[in-house]
């Protein structure tokens, strides 16, 4: 009787994947607690940053540090919760202009309720303690003097 | 370039299309587009479709689909993930390389089994945004606030795109919101979904389908009667993080109706795929419409939105308005992304 041949078959996704310097740099100054923007040629600064500017089209390499305090360019409230974020309570969502950056990041505002929302209010990070590089090491951004 | 144009359409939406595949949504469709032009499977040289993996839940969904079209002897086709319309300039393209004279274009959507504004999120950049899940009424909503407090548009104008688009969608069989009593008031007394954004300025959600048949030259006007000429046919994108762009406005579009010359001469009616009350008033602005083009005349996007074919819809309807000569120059229009990130425009004239 001859042999029967005989294989395993793991299912699984074997590729991993790098960001690259950029990506990877705002995402493991998150991981450190620590914002980043990148600076284009003009001196001024994209927050979050990309690799490449969405005008000129030229690399951008120059990694600086915005925040954590910044202002609501504009904000919703997210009520009910989507049950994939980050979030299980109500939220704001936010741009949100961060000092020393020239464009604002969409990010969580945690506060109880719309009624503490406002265009051009000062808020500032809020972090998780446990941060694995990723934007939810941020949990959001809460007005500035509230008790963290 | 060759002459190519529309020659006939077929359209299906409903709100939810709950116990029909996709691809008996599509039979019936396509046998219409074709049959009202005298062609079979055999007749078309070239067949290309838009859809999305990420509405069937499933990787290659458009394979099944094909089985709606007929693809046995082998045709020549192609597929695109994106709304039809960029599935009718795939075949445009095609067409105008020529060794074709005819060609099919379809699409089709359906994102009642799930939640459409959070299956939206996965169509953001998967570091920054899309981990976030920030739904797409909540992001319509980040626009519309800095519009409103820049005063790029006010909450009455809003107000009154939501009321053209219910009283024009009355007498439209395939709208799934409509009312012919709506007004200014009525609207601005809804409380918001995703403030400042209420329920009318959303589009409405719906299923459904649209087939479409090309041809070239004199193949069309063998075919139709008066053929609906694309005199202009252009698509372009802006930056996807939203933080880069003027939030107030849609460059892409402007460029793309410029490049199709759109304002070349009067237009008389134009089909605009915005999903939302704030994205139709930018549209009207970037695309120079005037008080003389009817606008979304039968309620357009807002009053059904499918998923993937809203666009080519807008087109079929542009087209009809020559096809039965209730206007000489017309403008589609799709969109695509976030904030009108993708925008494509398509011109069409009769003789």
């Amino acid at each position: 009787m001859p042999e029967r041949l005989r294989a395993d078959l793991v299912l699984e996704y074997p590729f991993t994947r790098t960001t690259g310097p950029v990506i990877g740099g705002f995402l493991t100054g998150l991981r450190e607690g620590m914002i980043l923007g990148i600076r284009r040629s003009d001196g001024t600064v994209l927050c979050p940053p990309t690799e490449y500017d969405p005008e000129s089209s030229e690399p951008l390499t120059d990694l600086v540090e915005v925040g954590p305090g910044g202002e609501v360019v504009s904000w919703t409230w997210v009520d009910p919760p989507r049950s994939q974020s980050p979030w299980d309570q109500p939220h704001g969502l936010g741009l949100i202009q961060l000092d020393g950056a020239d464009t604002p990041i969409v990010h969580g505002l945690l506060v109880e309720g719309p009624s503490e929302l406002s265009v051009g209010m000062r808020v500032t990070a809020r972090w998780r303690p446990e941060r694995e590089g990723h934007i939810a090491d941020l949990e959001g951004f809460v007005p500035e003097g509230a008790v963290r | 370039m060759r002459d190519i144009a529309v020659v006939s359409a077929a359209q299906h939406q409903q709100k939810a299309l709950t116990h029909t595949t996709e691809v008996e949504l599509m039979v019936p469709l396509i046998n219409e587009a074709r049959g009202a032009v005298g062609l079979t499977q055999d007749d078309i040289g070239f067949t290309c479709s838009g859809s999305s993996d990420f509405l069937a839940g499933q990787a290659f969904s458009f394979v099944h689909t094909l089985d709606a079209v007929g693809a046995v002897p082998p045709i020549s086709e192609s597929h695109v993930e994106m709304d039809g319309a960029w599935a009718l300039y795939e075949a445009w393209v095609k067409l105008q390389i020529g060794g074709v004279d005819t060609a099919l274009v379809y699409s089709y959507g359906k994102s009642s089994p799930g939640s459409l504004r959070d299956v939206l999120s996965t169509q953001l950049d998967p570091y920054y945004l899309g981990p976030l899940w920030p739904d797409a009424f909540a992001l319509a909503a980040l626009q519309a606030r800095i519009m409103l407090e820049s005063g790029a548009v006010s909450e009455q104008r809003l107000a009154e795109i939501a009321v053209r688009s219910l009283n024009g969608a009355a007498d439209n069989p395939r709208a799934v919101r409509s009312s012919a009593e709506a007004t200014i008031d009525s609207i601005l007394a809804e409380a918001p979904i995703a403030d400042p954004l209420r329920p009318s300025d959303c589009a409405a959600s719906a299923d459904g389908g649209v087939a479409v048949v090309l041809a070239a030259g004199d193949r069309a006007r063998e075919l139709c009667e008066r053929p609906a000429w694309i005199k202009g046919i252009d698509h372009r994108i802006d930056p996807h993080q939203p933080g880069v762009r003027d939030l107030t406005r849609a460059p892409s579009a402007q460029v793309a109706a410029a490049q199709a010359g759109a304002g070349d001469d009067r237009l008389d009616a134009a089909e605009l795929a915005a999903p939302f009350t704030t994205q139709e008033h930018i549209l009207e602005l970037e695309l120079g419409l005037g008080a003389d083009t009817a606008v979304n005349a039968n309620g357009g996007a807002l009053a059904g939105h499918t998923m993937m074919a809203a666009g080519l819809m807008r087109i079929a309807d542009a087209a009809a308005h020559i096809h039965d000569e209730r206007a000489d120059r017309v403008l589609g229009h799709a969109a695509s992304g976030l904030y009108l990130q993708q925008n494509l425009v398509c011109v069409m004239e009769g003789e």
